[in-house]
């Protein structure tokens, strides 16, 4: 019986097991390696890539771990296809957030502990890949504050910087408020239910007898806490100021590997909880107990016009592609709100396309950051100039972010249509296409700024080849999966599918 | 039901009166630390929720299980929002949350 357990923990779990022990191990190499920080990065490296190879090699597995007993058929984690897409997301994300690390001037010094920071990273990490695959709400809810709580301590790692520390500060009050809402419609569901497991869960919503309302409010409550990991409006008020303040490196970290696990989570909640069959035509059949495509349309048409709206007055790059991943949470949400197997593959494709993208600009910002201490739009004046190669790869991400051809995020917006004609809503792909456009305008904005304002002064932005050849790097998988999307696609269409439906 | 038992009614109406307050609390207070107290009631009524759910509803020990857990997390939440709260402190002089809003253009 033992061994049993052992063995499944060994062949579904590897990379949570291996980002834990990565935690120990860096926590021991921090006190061992005094004077040789490099190697601190490089074993964090080196975890994380056992950890992606990992996951790539339980690509189709299906199965549940923790099963409750009692000849009951459920498990507490659920590995499956969309959960092994959303783990080889994050882990890649945290790979290229480590190498942020290493030239981000604003972690350089001897202020920087680099150690503690790779322990609340993998922590942060750790979190989403249980989060990812949680099937009960006791997981998920204890999952969901591992990430939360190292994230409050991400956010304000820069000892002695005021913007820093008030972003934390800012990030734990709404994140414990959203998560103790969220905690009170989880209490609630649990009486409604009797059980904490999302499968049984599923089962016990068939039966008329449970009261609309109640389960209508606890769901209510329960996406506070999903929609705050998304940052979906009306949750989103913690979102500019985070971003603005935190290091950019964790800046980035949240806006795509936290936002993935918050996906994650939304997806499972929505096609485990409440869906009864997965028809033959894709599209996921409901219980008459909540109106999912209602909510999520109105929620993700929300995000969308507020983020893209509020990112026009902006005038600090940071705080603008905090508004910009507002929006795109919405199009991310309105890609799910088709609630088809269509909406879900558009949805895999846009968020990985969606990692390089975000994470491209921010690192490209963070290189201008470097040289100039700030992110104002002014900094970015004549960059075309001084540093063409950095204002082109900037240029690139932008583009791909509006979602322009031939670029990846043209392709994501593209099967992001397909999705909602499919399922027959023209109304909101309208919404989105008029906010596509609008959105053109501020990241036009920047690219003007570079090639045709006149720099105030003449200070240069020198950039490593290193750093070059990494931002190059990101934007390489940009315009080739632009031009040359299918084999990106059929990756994704393997990773669809959630365990039992 | 006799007029002195107490039901699962009576704890629901206690945990809905403990979370109006927390979130009145989150709401109004300025004082950061207070602001944490009504985050702390919001978390205790909900454990108040699971353990009722678990005991009059005979769901068995997974309300309990969870209520357990809720406690060990109020912990840690608390020791790290109020490591948050003394780092402000230190850059800020004071806590109050509608003061620190440097970061608004």
């Amino acid at each position: 019986m033992g061994n049993i357990i052992i063995n499944d923990l060994w062949s579904f779990l590897k990379p949570e097991i291996f980002i834990a022990g990565g935690i120990f191990i860096i926590l021991l190499a921090d006190l061992v390696i005094r004077d040789n920080r490099k190697a601190i990065h490089f074993t964090a490296l080196i975890i994380l890539i056992a950890a992606f190879a990992s996951a790539l090699l339980q690509m189709g597995t299906e199965s549940f771990i923790f099963y409750l007993g009692k000849g009951n058929n459920h498990g507490l984690l659920a590995v499956d296809p969309m959960s092994t897409f959303i783990k080889l997301i994050t882990i890649f994300s945290t790979i290229l957030i480590v190498i942020f690390t290493i030239t981000s001037e604003e972690f350089k010094g001897s202020k920087f502990k680099s150690g503690e920071f790779y322990t609340l990273l993998f922590g942060m990490l750790l979190g989403m890949l249980l989060l990812s695959s949680g099937a009960d709400l006791i997981i998920i809810y204890v999952s969901l504050e591992l990430l939360s709580l190292s994230s409050y301590v991400l956010a304000g790692f820069i000892a002695g910087s005021n913007r820093s520390s008030e972003a934390s500060l800012k990030y734990v009050i709404y994140g414990a408020t959203s998560s103790g809402i969220m905690l009170f419609g989880i209490s609630i569901l649990y009486g409604l239910t009797g059980t904490t497991n999302l499968y049984a869960i599923h089962t016990i919503l068939v039966s008329p007898h449970v009261n609309y309302l109640t389960l209508g409010l606890s769901i209510l409550m329960i996406f506070i806490g999903i929609g705050f990991k998304i940052s979906a409006v009306p949750f989103h008020f913690w979102t500019p100021d985070v971003y603005e303040g935190s290091p950019l490196p964790v800046t980035a970290y949240l806006s795509v590997a936290s936002k993935a696990a918050g996906f994650a989570l939304l997806i499972r909640f929505i096609k485990v909880g409440f869906i009864s069959s997965v028809g033959t035509n894709g599209f996921w059949n409901f219980y008459e107990n909540f109106d999912w495509q209602l909510f999520l349309i109105i929620l993700s048409i929300a995000s969308m016009t507020v983020g893209n709206l509020t990112a026009l007055w902006q005038n600090n790059v940071k705080r603008m592609l905090a508004y910009s991943s507002i929006a795109h949470a919405g199009y991310m949400l309105l890609a799910i709100a088709v609630l088809s197997e269509k909406g879900m593959l558009a949805f895999l494709v846009y968020i990985a396309i969606y990692m390089f993208m975000n994470l491209g600009a921010f690192y490209a910002v963070m290189l201008v950051a470097n040289k100039k201490g700030n992110e104002e739009i002014s900094s970015f004046a004549g960059l075309g100039y001084k540093n063409p190669y950095l204002a082109f790869g900037l240029s690139i991400f932008l583009i791909s972010l509006t979602g322009i051809p031939p670029t990846g995020g043209f392709i994501g917006k593209l099967y992001l249509f397909i999705a909602l004609l499919d399922g027959d809503m023209y109304w909101p792909a309208l919404i989105a296409l008029l906010n596509t456009v609008i959105s053109l305008y501020y990241y036009v904005r920047i690219i003007k700024e570079m090639y045709l304002t006149k720099a105030l002064d003449d200070t240069t932005i020198e950039t490593s080849k290193t750093e070059l050849t990494f931002m190059f790097a990101l934007v390489a998988p940009i315009l080739v999966f632009g031009i040359y999307f299918t084999p990106l696609v059929n990756f994704c269409t393997n990773f669809v599918r959630i365990l039992g439906f | 039901m006799e007029s002195m038992s107490v039901g699962l009614t009576h704890f629901l109406v206690l945990s809905s009166l403990l979370f109006s307050l927390g979130i009145y609390g989150i709401l109004t207070r300025k004082n950061a630390v207070l602001v944490l107290m009504g985050v702390e009631l919001v978390l205790n009524s909900a454990n108040i929720n699971f353990i009722a759910f678990s005991r009059f509803g005979n769901f068995g020990y997974d309300g309990q299980l969870m209520a357990l857990f809720v406690i060990v997390l109020a912990a840690a939440e608390a020791a790290i929002a109020l490591a948050i709260v003394l780092n402000i402190y230190k850059s800020f002089h004071n806590v109050n949350v509608d003061e620190i809003d440097k970061l608004k253009e």
